[in-house]
């Protein structure tokens, strides 16, 4: 049974840890892919300045100069309501190094160029789509695509599909979304500039490695909650391992008496734990796999949402990972085995079998226990007050958690003491007591049980706090009714003008975009037209007086949080803007909250963004109208303006994405959670089945003295479920410190955001059941056994009594 | 000249039709899928302005030109500018990417210790690459081959022949007063014993001056330059694996084109013509010409023979020719070998050697 507890609490640690770990390296794999698409990851591309379209022109021009570029059309087209991202590209021109070069030397050029052409797809997509190759699936928008072909090369989600193809189905006859430079061609931009003036310019390759930089944060919050549930599973694994050695003392101290070497002995263990942690390691590594593969349309849902990252929806195992997953096992088991070890090694080879030994040694360990819980809680202390960045949140979080969880016996110990003080009757004395002393054997995996129970409430109050600001914020910032873009700047004038003849139009306001870098760091630079609009409900976190004021007249920016506290700006401070010809300085007015982007946002006067960037993306505008009008404005406005308009979208539905994005995101999250819990229920299931056949002996006096095997039970589940009632209790207020940590260090550095800290009593009832339920769980199966021991059993404790 | 067609012809086919295909079965799919493309037929005159431009309709096409340099120290130079136009399928021209037009360029310069070489890649229909008869210009992203004549001429009198690539450049002015000589049966000719053939022109006659780069040097050249013109639907017979084609300036004017294709089983189909200073082609009956491997070297991997001794009994004419480089090797998308050639014997001079399938 001990083997059993051992080898299923190894695994499980492994499980979560490597699921995790296969989530992130899918996940990276992923983005590698996509990158590589057009070459070597560092290809030089050539985009729209103002970050509308390239004409085809410009490429041909630019060919006929001798710049050795290819085009690239880019889109995003819906099937079956998905959405994968289209890419067209010239096999003839492309670069080289890049996965669609092949075709230019392959066999299927022919048939990729000419009517009907070839999509090519990964095996992922396919699946997906649920087609064979071959198949033409139909876009939302009624076009089919060209017959799917497989290619492995191709990034997961991507439909690759020759330029002329990608021009068509997307509606964009003549244009190009950037130009990729062949890794060889060495032209400047100044070059650029006397072929297409000022219209183009060279995006440089750091930019396309924003996704994975973007994403890290992500995957770091996935690592920490794989590490976390990898402790918790350690303390199972400490656990068995303290009570292999502790029952096998006696018959390794019979083997050194009799003259076996130290060495001989201590090899022996080693190997022994060796072996369990490989079979262990090897089960979880399975189960690792099964939770990846469970999580991962969440975790995709998540990434594409946020980040608009496409990530395979089938899960590609590599070696590395086998080796880390293993090796975190093997290091794992070894590290949770050294004290039993040490153990051995400084064992005194003439003691004797002590009874009530228990009582000293768990004196001595509680001991022990507190001076390590205190140096966690110092080194916490230490990182909170000096550490700096998201590594130092981690420790900040990990020092208390375990401090927590390590002084949790001392807790309970002083909690049972009272009880033990206030009970009258000797049964009643006996219960406490007896509580107290199954304790040594409970203890870590109540400490398990603390740590993901605090986890539970951390992040619930996380989540739940984030859902509360968040659904506020959306009904702030999306105040008008309806959005929308246009085809071209031309359409954008046509449409504005348009509007102007709709009567249940109140306000056509401009959100105008550039895009620019500040310190390398990608920042969107919006333009808006003094409105009621926003001064009344566009809410800021910090202002000066005359904000709405100087933000109209052009004298100053407002700026989101994350750009703020990033660049370490102020009110009052002067934020350079980069522009294409210059540097635009202007001083910052107010901070606005901007959750969930992971790039910076300047919001400015719309004639000053157009004067400082001529080549602003012109075509989004937002629409005020007349209340319960919008969906026949929208109606009005799709039959009559057609392709003019490119999207357009009402405020519901808008609200109702990012509502879904947000819960796919925190999904996951809640899902490791889960996890969590029903790792610690495990522990606190091993425990007590280990306990159960030692507990015989203490049982047995009190059967003896006539209380029923019955009433025994029900006292056995009874004490459980008070001590993990106590541990409840003390989870809730670790769990609010936990919450603060994750939204004041980990959150403002994972994100540049900080979130008001909400605090939700509910969840707490919440989580005193769910941890008495797992308590009762756990116990349920030792305790029948325990009544269903025979009398005879019950007597044979006084015969066999040391 | 129907070496230059099939290293043409075989280098776009295999990049459009997949190497399994043309490997499994030779070059017949291109015997018998002609199918919808226009045939060459005898008998046809050609006439220009308009045959300098690019004929659609046909399968493939090739305007090719080879020239022999010198610097003012006497140095040997070889330039090579080919452009290369290949219709996917047959049927009128379709607009944009949809057109089914595929064009290749390529480009070298060679002198006695370096050989530098480019390709490229257009697709028809977008302005990337194309040729127009009148004025004249062929181009391919920033190579071209344009008239600089007065806007009413209406030849190849004057133009200016440019390309570029990672190592190397040329611009170089070619000016002729010749009238192009047609080359086969007024234009027609054939290229195997069952009929394949092509429409085929030379302007063997441009003197040429100008300026190369090569790693680097700005070098000021003068010399002559061949130009060949080629356009077929169907040029290739079934079992013929290689070619091996020399163009040659002999001394006096004259010029001497000869091609041998290598049947699978060991027989020749070969032909060449004679073109006399004065402008006048005699073809070359092909029991006339003797082609013979002389030293062989290993170049890029292959045997290839790079002396060869060539007699043409009627004229009086043999000769042996010597690479100037004998690691032309053109690592194209589909490789082959081309270089300039010096020669002597019975008369001695320059021009250039072109073989493939080896």
């Amino acid at each position: 049974m001990n083997l059993a507890t051992l080898v299923v609490g190894l695994a499980v640690a492994t499980a979560l840890w490597s699921g995790v770990q296969a989530l992130n390296q899918q996940a990276r794999t992923s983005y590698d892919r996509a990158a590589a698409v057009f070459g070597e990851a560092g290809a030089r591309s050539i985009v729209s300045a103002s970050g509308l379209f390239v004409p085809q022109e410009t490429y041909v021009a630019l060919r006929r100069a001798g710049w050795k570029v290819s085009p690239v059309l880019e889109g995003t087209v819906r099937i079956g309501g998905v959405s994968y991202r289209l890419i067209g590209v010239e096999p003839l021109t492309v670069s080289k190094g890049s996965p669609v070069a092949g075709l230019a030397t392959g066999a299927d050029l022919e048939g990729f160029l000419q009517a009907p052409g070839r999509t090519l797809v990964a095996s992922e997509t396919l699946a997906e789509l649920g087609a064979v190759e071959g198949a033409r699936p139909r876009t939302d928008g009624a076009h089919s695509l060209p017959p799917l072909v497989k290619a492995d090369a191709v990034a997961p989600g991507l439909l690759v599909v020759d330029i002329g193809a990608a021009q068509e189905i997307l509606g964009r006859p003549g244009q190009l979304t950037r130009l990729v430079a062949d890794a060889a061609d060495r032209h400047e931009e100044a070059h650029l500039v006397g072929i297409a003036g000022r219209t183009l310019r060279i995006e440089k390759a750091e930019e396309a490695g924003d996704l994975a930089r973007l994403t890290d944060s992500f995957h770091l919050n996935l690592t920490a909650f794989g590490l976390l549930a990898f402790i918790v599973g350690l303390f199972i694994v400490h656990a068995s391992i303290g009570l292999a050695f502790e029952q096998r003392l006696a018959t390794l101290r019979t083997l050194r008496a009799v003259g076996a070497p130290l060495w001989l002995l201590l090899a022996v263990l080693v190997g022994e734990v060796v072996l369990l942690a490989l079979v262990a390691g090897a089960l979880g590594m399975i189960a690792g796999y099964l939770i990846a593969a469970a999580l991962l349309p969440d975790v995709s849902a998540s990434l594409s949402g946020l980040y608009g990252a496409h990530v395979g929806g089938h899960l590609v195992i590599e070696a590395r990972w086998w080796l880390s997953g293993l090796g975190m096992a093997l290091a794992g088991a070894l590290l949770a085995s050294a004290m039993s070890l040490f153990k051995v090694y400084r064992l005194p080879l003439l003691a004797v079998a002590k009874p009530l030994a228990w009582r000293e040694a768990q004196h001595a360990q509680l001991l022990r226990q507190g001076v390590f819980a205190v140096l966690c809680l110092l080194i916490a202390l230490a990182a909170f007050l000096w550490g700096r960045g998201l590594v130092a949140g981690f420790a900040v979080i990990a020092g208390v958690l375990l401090g927590a969880a390590l002084l949790l016996p001392l807790g309970l110990v002083a909690v049972l003491r009272l009880g033990e003080r206030q009970a009258s009757g000797a049964l009643a004395q006996w219960f406490w007591a007896d509580t107290r002393q199954q304790l040594s054997g409970l203890s870590l995996a109540l400490m398990a049980l603390l740590l993901a129970l605090s986890a539970n409430v951390g992040v619930g109050t996380m989540v739940e706090g984030f859902r509360k600001t968040f659904t506020g914020w959306l009904d702030e910032r999306l105040n008008s009714e309806i959005y929308f873009d246009a085809s071209s700047i031309e359409d954008a004038r046509f449409i504005e003008s348009w509007l102007g003849g709709e009567p249940r139009v109140t306000a056509v306001l401009p959100v105008w975009k550039a895009e620019t870098r500040i310190k390398g760091w990608p920042v969107d630079v919006y333009g808006t037209r003094d409105h009621a609009t926003y001064r009344g409900h566009f809410s800021l976190l910090g202002h000066t007086d005359d904000a709405w004021d100087r933000v109209r007249d052009g004298g100053g920016a407002l700026i989101s949080e994350q750009l703020a506290r990033r660049m370490g700006l102020a009110l009052g401070s002067v934020i350079s803007i980069p522009t294409p010809d210059s540097v635009w300085d202007i001083p910052v007015v107010g901070f606005y909250p901007d959750y969930g982007n992971p790039k910076g946002q300047v919001r400015v006067n719309v004639d000053h963004l157009t004067r400082h960037f001529r080549d602003a993306r012109r075509t989004s505008y937002s629409l005020r109208v007349a209340p319960g009008a919008a969906p026949a404005v929208i109606q009005r406005m799709q039959a009559e303006l057609g392709a003019k308009l490119a999207r357009v979208v009402d405020q519901a539905s808008l609200k109702a994405m990012s509502t879904r994005i947000f819960e796919r995101t925190f999904a996951v999250t809640g899902a490791l959670n889960t996890l969590t819990l029903i790792v610690s229920g495990i522990a606190l299931f091993a425990s007590l089945l280990t306990l159960s056949d030692l507990r015989l002996t203490q049982l047995a006096p009190v059967w003896a003295l006539g209380v029923t095997r019955r009433r025994l039970a029900d006292l056995e589940i009874g004490k459980l479920l008070v001590l993990a009632a106590i541990t409840a209790v003390l989870a809730v207020p670790l769990g609010l410190v936990l919450a603060w940590c994750l939204v004041a260090i980990v959150n403002v550095q994972a994100f540049g955001w900080r979130l008001p800290f909400h605090v939700f009593p509910m969840q707490w009832v919440v989580i005193l059941i769910s941890a008495l339920a797992t308590a009762f769980l756990a116990a349920i199966i030792p305790v029948i056994r325990l009544q269903r021991t025979a009398p005879q059993d019950l007597m044979k404790v006084f015969a066999n009594e040391r | 000249m129907s070496v230059r067609a099939i290293v043409v012809l075989f280098a776009i086919t295999a990049l459009a039709w997949g190497v399994e295909r043309a490997g499994a079965g030779g070059f017949a799919g291109l015997g018998d899928s002609a199918s919808g493309f226009a045939d060459v037929v005898p008998g046809k005159s050609l006439s220009f302005p308009e045959d300098f431009g690019a004929h659609p309709d046909y399968r493939i096409e090739w305007w090719y030109v080879t020239a022999n340099l010198k610097d003012a120290d006497g140095n040997a130079y070889g330039v090579q500018w080919t452009l290369f136009r290949q219709a996917l399928s047959p049927g009128p021209e379709r607009e944009g990417w949809a057109s089914q037009q595929v064009w290749m360029g390529h480009a070298a310069v060679t002198s006695a210790k370096e050989h530098r070489f480019a390709e490229t890649l257009a697709r028809g229909g977008i302005g990337q690459a194309g040729a127009k008869a009148h004025p004249f210009h062929a181009w391919i992203d920033d190579w071209s081959f344009v008239s600089t004549e007065s806007a009413n001429a209406s030849g190849l009198g004057s133009t200016l022949l440019t390309a570029k690539g990672a190592d190397f450049s040329y611009s170089l002015a070619l000016k002729t007063g010749y009238a192009p000589a047609l080359q086969g049966d007024n234009g027609y000719s054939r290229k195997s014993e069952r009929g394949q053939a092509s429409y085929y022109y030379s302007q063997p006659f441009f003197e040429v001056s100008g300026t190369l780069t090569l790693s680097g040097r700005s070098i000021a050249v003068t010399g002559q330059a061949w130009m060949d013109r080629e356009w077929s639907s169907q040029p290739l017979a079934a079992d013929q694996k290689g070619w091996d084609w020399f163009s040659l300036h002999l001394p006096g004017g004259d010029k001497l084109m000869l091609f041998q294709l290598r049947g699978a089983d060991g027989d020749f189909y070969r032909a060449g013509s004679w073109i006399g200073a004065d402008g006048r082609t005699s073809v070359l009956d092909a029991a006339d010409i003797a082609l013979t491997p002389l030293a062989q070297k290993d170049v890029a991997g292959r045997r290839l023979p790079i002396s060869w001794k060539v007699v043409v009994k009627s004229r009086g004419l043999s000769i042996e020719t010597k690479p100037l480089n004998a690691e032309s090797w053109m690592a194209t998308i589909f490789p082959y070998w081309e270089g300039p050639v010096r020669f002597s014997g019975s008369h001695a001079g320059v021009g250039y050697l072109e073989m493939t399938g080896y």
